[in-house]
């Protein structure tokens, strides 16, 4: 596996790094919780039949303390299309999971043209009282990597300290990027994110982890009959909430398929 | 050396498998377990033995805020404080404090702290806290990564409703308000002293030191394992160029004592093992959520182990999670200062000499200590432990003290005699 082209943009003052990586038409990829402090198997699955763009999002490892100046949903909107704009990926599919797939869903509500085919992994933005969301933030330190995939191994290897690296700086980080989901989703999740899924017209894969243990399933539903647009619903067997950690082949297949 | 009467107001009924059937005595403590009509005799208690120790003439009475919080029953504490302020003519009342974030407009806070001060005759000082994980972000759903930025604009909204002569606009980026012009206005010019509890981060000291305000490090687990921050703290006052004015600084201690050391045993015990093993079994999962603390503050708590094992919230995370604790550990440890008059003396000048600490704030009532304890804790140590400690740091003025009205303006209030209505 080889690592991807790195670049830097500037959004609002803040050096974002952006992963570009293989050839044909732009696929973006949007992280979920916690970002992605390394490279993974999943994005070269992607890479192998599309040039995969993978832009940090504000706070997220990759995305700088951009988050600090981000007060309202609206700031945390902009960023993101910036963001999108920088990397290129203005009308190009775009998939994003979890916190990431929160944020492509309202790119496609507001900037309709912005995005071609939709690919949503469990994204936050909904609160349903009768079935709540797990709160991610008031957790153990030891019970997180279990709640974000079915196989909590895989979590830690994401967030594993690499050789080298700057034992302050790499677990600061990661933190760092817990505090940006709270400051967009705190304390629910519920970014009224409902009321703009109807804006929606790209067409929309959504997919859920079978052992999704932050998102109810339910959810998927839900979203299925408010998007704006043709859609179908994808079960990835054997995931937990970031389903493309714990199955990347499965998922990477299921969003090339779908954006063609 | 100031000698300040705390009370944290424990819920004192909680049940003996408390650690082994409930997850947390915060945040979502179980409602079934609140009786009102105990807690009816709980506050009424509470207030007579705040009441007591300002008879006992110490220096202040302290109240504080929770929320959610079954050994903290006091989520306004300005409701006590004004009963308080009816009931005492001279002691001042140490609101220890309102979590500035958490209000809307933020110049309630200005303003309820003027009434007290003004009803009080200028016998308040204004504790500013940024608040606990579990009152703020979990309790009162206050946003981590924005709550230290909404105290400090609270803070500086606050400050300028209680000076500023003219009406005026606050353009803040939380808190936007047309016309700011609150009505009382403090007694105390050109306003109250202020006072900020806060754990060890170098932040806060170094925002204590440019505002000149007080610095308390409100631990539960006393001047042995508070010694680390307070040295940090006073490090930093010396880096800034500050006098080692001791009144610049406060610290809470959990205080016991008896005529010998065997009596305050047999007597304290049993509230300090409530105390440590049921009021503060918190479930870790609340102490930490990301963005509470600043990054500045990781990073000098991952590049000094010795600052983290200070913490409180390490050690909520560390010996008690997993086992309780017994009189051993927290005697041995400091956590209760305990004993005869002159074994807690000692103690207590040991830990003037090595916190250099002016303000100490005396938790007499701890757990579920009742009303006949706790007011013998508090005369026995008023009578034989007072005295000896008060001429600590007389060589030092207290900047920060609150400046009532002279006793002569003051109004007289009359003597409380509710059997005159049933006559």
């Amino acid at each position: 596996m080889s690592g991807p082209e790195v670049s830097t943009v500037d959004i609002n003052g803040f050096p974002t790094r952006i992963w570009r990586k293989g050839s044909g038409a732009p696929l973006g990829f949007l992280a979920g919780f916690g970002g992605l402090p390394r490279w993974v198997p999943f994005l070269d699955r992607l890479a192998e039949r599309r040039t995969v763009i993978v832009p940090s999002l504000p706070g997220f490892p990759g995305g700088d303390r951009g988050h600090t100046v981000l007060d309202t949903h609206l700031d945390w909107v902009l960023a993101v299309r910036q963001v999108i704009q920088a990397a290129g990926l203005h009308g190009a599919d775009l998939a994003g999971s979890s916190v990431g797939a929160s944020m492509a869903a309202e790119m496609a509500a507001l900037w309709p043209e912005s995005v071609r085919h939709l690919a949503l992994i469990a994204p936050f933005g909904l609160f349903e009282e009768s079935d709540p969301p797990t709160d991610p933030w008031a957790q153990r330190a030891d019970a997180v990597p279990g709640l974000m995939c079915a196989d909590p191994d895989v979590w830690k290897a994401l967030k594993a300290m690499p050789e080298g690296a700057n034992s302050i700086e790499w677990p600061i980080e990661q933190t760092r990027a817990n505090e940006a989901a709270a400051r967009i989703f705190w304390p629910l999740g519920n970014t009224r994110l409902e009321k703009r899924l109807p804006l929606v017209k790209a067409p929309t894969l959504l997919l859920w982890g079978s052992e999704d243990r932050v998102m109810p399933q339910s959810y998927a539903a839900r979203i299925a009959a408010r998007l704006g647009g043709p859609n179908e619903t994808v079960l990835i067997e054997g995931a937990g909430h970031l389903a493309e950690l714990d199955r990347p082949d499965k998922v990477a297949d299921a969003i090339l398929s779908w954006v063609g | 050396m100031k000698l300040m009467w705390f009370h944290l107001m424990p819920y004192t009924e909680l049940p003996e498998d408390f650690r082994q059937k409930h997850p947390s005595v915060w945040v979502d403590i179980h409602s079934t377990l609140f009786d009102p009509k105990r807690a009816h005799h709980m506050y009424n208690d509470f207030m007579d033995e705040l009441e007591y120790a300002a008879d006992c003439g110490f220096d202040a009475i302290c109240v504080n805020e929770h929320h959610s919080n079954g050994y903290g029953l006091m989520p306004s504490p300005n409701l006590i404080a004004s009963a308080l302020a009816r009931r005492t003519t001279q002691v001042p009342i140490c609101v220890m404090g309102n979590s500035l974030a958490l209000y809307n407009p933020p110049t309630r806070v200005a303003e309820e702290f003027a009434m007290l001060d003004v009803i009080s005759g200028g016998r308040l000082i204004a504790g500013f806290p940024v608040g606990t994980p579990m009152d703020t972000c979990f309790a009162y759903g206050q946003n981590p990564s924005m709550l230290r930025e909404r105290y400090l604009e609270a803070h500086d909204l606050v400050l300028r409703a209680w000076t500023e002569k003219d009406t005026f606009a606050f353009n803040g980026r939380y808190n936007q308000q047309r016309y700011v012009n609150i009505w009382p206005r403090p007694v105390q010019q050109p306003h109250p002293p202020i006072w900020i509890p806060g754990g060890g981060s170098v932040e806060t000291w170094q925002w204590c030191a440019q505002m000149d305000y007080v610095y308390c490090y409100l631990s539960y687990y006393g001047y042995k394992a508070g010694k680390a921050t307070m040295d940090g703290f006073w490090a930093e006052m010396a880096r800034l160029g500050k006098d080692r004015n001791p009144y610049r600084a406060g610290f809470a201690q959990v205080v016991a004592v008896a005529e010998s050391r065997q009596q305050a045993l047999d007597l304290y015990t049993e509230p300090a093992e409530y105390f440590f093993n049921r009021c503060l079994h918190i479930d870790p999962r609340f102490a930490a959520p990301a963005g509470y603390s600043t990054e500045a503050t990781q990073r000098a708590g991952l590049e000094s182990q010795v600052r983290k094992a200070a913490n409180a919230q390490t050690l909520i995370q560390g010996d008690k999670t997993n086992r309780g604790m017994t009189t051993q550990d927290f005697v041995d440890r400091g956590y209760v200062v305990i004993g005869s008059p002159d074994e807690v003396l000692e103690q207590l000048n040991a830990l003037a000499d090595d916190l250099h600490v002016g303000h100490l704030m005396l938790l007499m009532q701890f757990g579920n200590m009742g009303k006949e304890l706790t007011q013998y804790n508090t005369r026995i140590f008023a009578e034989t432990v007072m005295p000896r400690l008060r001429t600590r740091f007389a060589e030092w003025e207290d900047r920060w003290w609150p400046q009532p009205m002279a006793a002569a303006e003051q109004a007289a209030l009359p003597a409380f005699s509710p059997k005159l209505a049933a006559e």
